[in-house]
């Protein structure tokens, strides 16, 4: 097991290397100067060389990639051109309420996707199983950012179930401050039992953990079904009937714990795509996250803010899959045991 | 050589199939069955002519599996309205820059079936047209990550060893991004336009063909009969290219099907970002964001485009998926 | 306690793949049901336990234990009877249990599901191991970490801590090699003498069943072709089918 361990480590080291790497090769993809970008369209020659100096340009590229690692390690992203704040800054600050919009999102996609799959499993080829199928891959085939348009408009503003945008109400800020601990505004207002808070934050979080979870939703109840149905004919599904055990526990417990191994699999997968599209959805509900940052750097072409969002993300996913590679060993004792 | 790891090898974003585990099975690989579809075919088709055997023989799978009955069926709509668009739209003007001051956000009517837009444009004539965009980065695309990915697939998994690894490692990183993440960071520095989109997305996908290729070479070259294939003196060449090759087709083809659906996806999404399409392109991913402004009050500017999104994601996603589950040798009729 | 099937039908549409007229297990008997492979002896074993269903095939027949008739029974009632009454052990031990539960959870789990609390059920567990002489701590392993031997066994000790009246046997030694197969082969007799067991052994070797068997039937195409005791078919058997069976085995012709 440990040597199971330290092996994924050592890949995923290499992996974040080769990943820093990767982002610094896209900067300097760049098509243009980034000093002249950096100083503005009124600069003089003067300054776009000053600019060029502050920004390190001028030095070999070898030097340079060895200062953007460094940097990386120490801490220096880069400026944000937009914000002029250090990109770290922006990230650390807005990060949370992705994370937090992304992990709701997986929760109902977990609540809602196994259950289907495991009843689309238990009566293959009837009509449950065919909605189920249709449905999931309608999930996987959702463009996010029409259905928060379209959520938002139905929902939020023609029947007005739920708010429109934001976090939390604003009003609330007066009457009931929210003490930051977490900075995951939901636990944030748990742990303080500040229940106005608490209600109103969960309800702000409905639509949009909604829409980012119709892709993994859709996903997990398709690798449920397939798992399920690969595993249904085998000996010791017979054997767990012949044993006395009604079917509901058979698929639920015994052939569950099975299609675990994949499902933990693919949670990774999709939290890093769904951290992804939280940049297709955040500006839409005004939900200050990492999504709506990048939009706005996107937006304004700020460069050092989009790589840093990128490395983020993915540095993100590749300990999220780590974490994920460890979990399946501790669960699926095949794999300690080989 | 150290395993590759676990960064599920699924089909990137967009495909419905399950991660399977890292190895000679890739992306594509070892998917459950989807089961039994449905009461097994009556009777076979009566012996007759030719054709009408055929149709009937169609027919029988149809009712069979209705999911990849409707995927087909609603593909072929799909890539005949953007054939025809020139012919069957209304407006063939309005796909491109004309503008009609006075007919500017018309609701659906007699005459503009989807409405106008926010300059007054024809929005079933710009869906239509838009038909022709998104399948055909799809194309480029896909066309791209086949023709890198299958060449370094093939030299990784044949020859192996040091050249396996450099490989690997490399493909490694590019899909430690999440797709639309790598496709996206490339197309902000680069000039906003679909050849942009194009280019960034493919830089994001060969890795999965790579893989894919990798995984079915390996397992194929490892097999005695290759060995004894070189033992007979037979080339390289001849072996790649009469046993490896063709071993490798059929997962090609389920894997590029399924893949279409996501690359729309894709590309609609950075076109929403404003990094693809410019006006007056009638893309339709960017009619949602030119739309966006007036949506709460003029809600047929954002919802037809989007729904031709969802509609055309959809139906490659159910061909995709049909044709995996009636290609996939070990796929029997249960019931 | 005995087993009667009578007129029992198994199909799959309208394919017949079981057709058996009559068919008994005696109070502490051992009966074999040889055949070749594919010719229904399995099916016949899921038919009885009710779960020719879960493959798609439909039954019909009666079936009788100790005078109780099975078939037709609902669901609910089936599952009382399943493991605690008639329990099943399959041919590959190794496939027979999930790989991801100690077997001990799956035994204790069992017991639970009969009845017992979960103190009597972890005692009933370690008693049946000790029963089939093997330590009570290998119920906290997984089933990779132990032989097909043993998980026959574990299976085996399965149905007497249930205190199964009849054991369905389909195939259990065929997986194993030979010397482990005669302990399990012992073990079984030694059943049948100790608690009163009833087993239907289903094999497709004719040489264990000879050895083993009080009465033997023999089955072809899902029909039986030949049915008495043991030592009469194997010497005087009456159809050519069986006889060329037979035939096929070494031991039997220059033994017997």
């Amino acid at each position: 097991m440990t040597v199971y361990i330290a092996r994924r480590l050592l890949l995923a080291i290499v992996v974040v290397a080769g990943v820093i790497i990767l982002t610094f090769v896209i900067a300097h993809v760049v098509p243009g100067d980034p000093a002249a970008t950096w100083a503005g369209p009124h600069a003089g020659p003067a300054q776009i060389a000053a600019a060029r100096r502050f920004l390190g340009l001028d030095r070999p590229l070898p030097v340079q990639l060895g200062s953007y690692f460094g940097g990386i390690l120490s801490g220096n992203w880069g400026y944000s051109i937009h914000t002029h704040r250090p990109v770290l800054s922006d990230i650390a600050v807005a990060a949370p309420a992705s994370l937090e919009l992304v992990i709701a999102a997986l929760l109902i996609a977990v609540i809602v996707g196994v259950p289907l799959g495991l009843v689309s499993a238990r009566w293959p080829g009837r009509p449950v199983d065919h909605l189920v199928r249709a449905g999931s891959i309608l999930g996987v085939s959702m463009p996010i950012f029409w259905m928060a348009l379209i959520f938002q408009l139905v929902f939020a503003q023609r029947l007005r179930l739920l708010p429109v945008t934001g976090e939390y109400a604003p009003g609330l800020l007066f009457s009931h401050p929210l003490a930051r601990r977490t900075g995951f505004p939901v636990v944030d207002a748990l742990i303080t039992g500040n229940w106005p808070m608490l209600g109103s934050t969960l309800t702000h979080l409905i639509l949009p953990a909604v829409v980012v979870a119709a892709y993994p939703a859709g996903l997990i109840a398709r690798m449920v079904r397939a798992q399920v149905l690969d595993l249904v004919g085998e000996t010791h599904v017979q054997m767990t009937r012949a044993l006395g055990f009604p079917e509901r526990a058979v698929f639920g417990r015994y052939l569950m714990k099975l299609a675990w191994n994949p499902v933990a699999a693919a949670l990774a997968l999709v939290f890093g795509y769904s951290l992804v599209n939280t940049f297709l959805v955040e500006s839409i509900f005004d939900w200050p996250g990492l999504g709506s940052y990048a939009a706005a750097s996107i937006g304004t072409l700020d460069t050092p803010a989009i790589l840093g969002v990128t490395l983020f993300i993915a540095l993100v996913y590749v300990v999220a899959n780590l974490v994920v590679d460890l979990v399946q060993a501790a669960l699926d004792p095949r794999i300690r045991l080989r | 050589m150290i395993d590759t790891p676990s960064l599920p090898p699924s089909g990137p974003p967009g495909s419905p199939g399950p991660p399977s585990p890292p190895g000679p099975a890739g992306p594509a690989g070892p998917s459950g069955p989807s089961g039994p579809a449905g009461p097994r075919p009556a009777v076979s088709p009566r012996p007759g002519p030719g054709a009408a055997r055929r149709a009937a023989a169609l027919a029988a799978r149809a009712r069979a599996n209705p999911l990849l009955a409707l995927g087909g069926a609603l593909s072929v709509l799909i890539v005949l309205a953007a054939l025809l668009a020139p012919l069957i739209a209304p407006y063939p003007a309005d796909a491109g820059s004309a503008t009609h001051p006075f007919a500017v956000l018309r609701p659906p009517s007699a005459a503009h079936w989807f409405g106008t837009d926010q300059v007054g444009r024809d929005i079933l004539t710009r869906v239509l047209y838009g038909a022709r965009v998104s399948p055909l980065i799809a194309f480029f695309v896909l066309l791209i990550a086949c023709l890198v990915g299958i060449p370094l697939g093939v030299a990784a998994g044949y020859f192996g060893g040091w050249l396996d690894d450099v490989i690997m490692r490399i493909t490694d990183i590019f899909l430690a991004f999440p797709a639309l993440l790598l496709a996206l960071a490339l197309a902000s520095v680069l000039p906003a336009s679909l050849t942009s989109v194009t280019i960034a997305i493919s830089a994001t996908w060969w890795p999965w063909y790579t893989r894919l290729v990798r995984g079915q070479a390996a397992s194929v070259a490892g097999r005695p009969y290759v060995a004894s294939c070189r033992a007979l003196g037979i080339s390289r060449r001849r072996i790649i290219f009469r046993h490896i090759l063709p071993n490798a087709i059929t997962p090609l083809i389920v894997q590029v099907s399924l893949d279409v659906g996501g690359v729309i996806l894709t590309a609609s999404a950075l076109s929403f970002l404003g990094l693809g399409a410019q006006d007056p392109t009638p893309d339709w991913g960017l009619m949602v964001a030119e739309g966006q402004t007036y949506f709460t009050t003029d809600w047929w500017v954002v919802t037809f485009p989007g729904l031709a999104i969802l509609v055309t994601a959809f139906a490659f996603n159910l061909l995709g998926d049909g044709l995996r589950d009636a290609l996939d040798p070990r796929r029997v009729m249960l019931r | 306690m005995t087993l009667e099937i009578t007129g029992l039908r198994v199909a799959f549409g309208t394919r017949q793949v079981v057709s058996v007229d009559q068919l008994a297990i005696g109070d502490r008997e051992i009966v074999g049901l040889a055949g070749e492979s594919g010719s229904g002896k399995s099916m016949t074993t899921l038919a009885i336990l009710g779960l020719a269903g879960t493959v798609g095939a439909s039954v019909t027949g009666s079936i009788r234990l100790d005078g109780e008739e099975l078939a037709g029974l609902p669901e609910a009632a089936l599952r009382q009877i399943r493991g605690r009454r008639i329990a099943a052990i399959f041919q590959s031990p190794a496939m027979a249990f999930n790989p991801v539960f100690k077997v001990g959870q799956v035994v204790t789990r069992a017991l639970r599901l009969h009845g017992l609390t979960g103190s009597e059920a972890a005692d009933r567990a370690a008693a049946a191991l000790r029963e089939v002489l093997l330590a009570p701590d290998l119920l906290r392993r997984y089933p990779g970490q132990l032989s097909g031997g043993q998980l026959q066994r574990v299976a085996i000790a399965l149905a007497l801590a249930l205190r199964a009246e009849v054991l369905l046997a389909d195939e259990p030694t065929s997986a194993l090699d030979v010397t482990v197969q005669a302990e399990v082969l012992d073990l079984l007799r030694e059943l049948r003498e100790r608690e009163g067991l009833s087993i239907l052994f289903i094999s497709h070797d004719l040489a264990v069943v000879a050895e083993l068997c009080d009465q033997v039937a023999v089955m072809r195409s899902g029909k039986i072709v030949e049915y008495g005791p043991v030592g009469q078919v194997m010497s005087q058997p009456r159809d050519r089918y069986t006889a060329e069976l037979l035939a096929s085995v070494p031991a039997i012709r220059a033994g017997s």
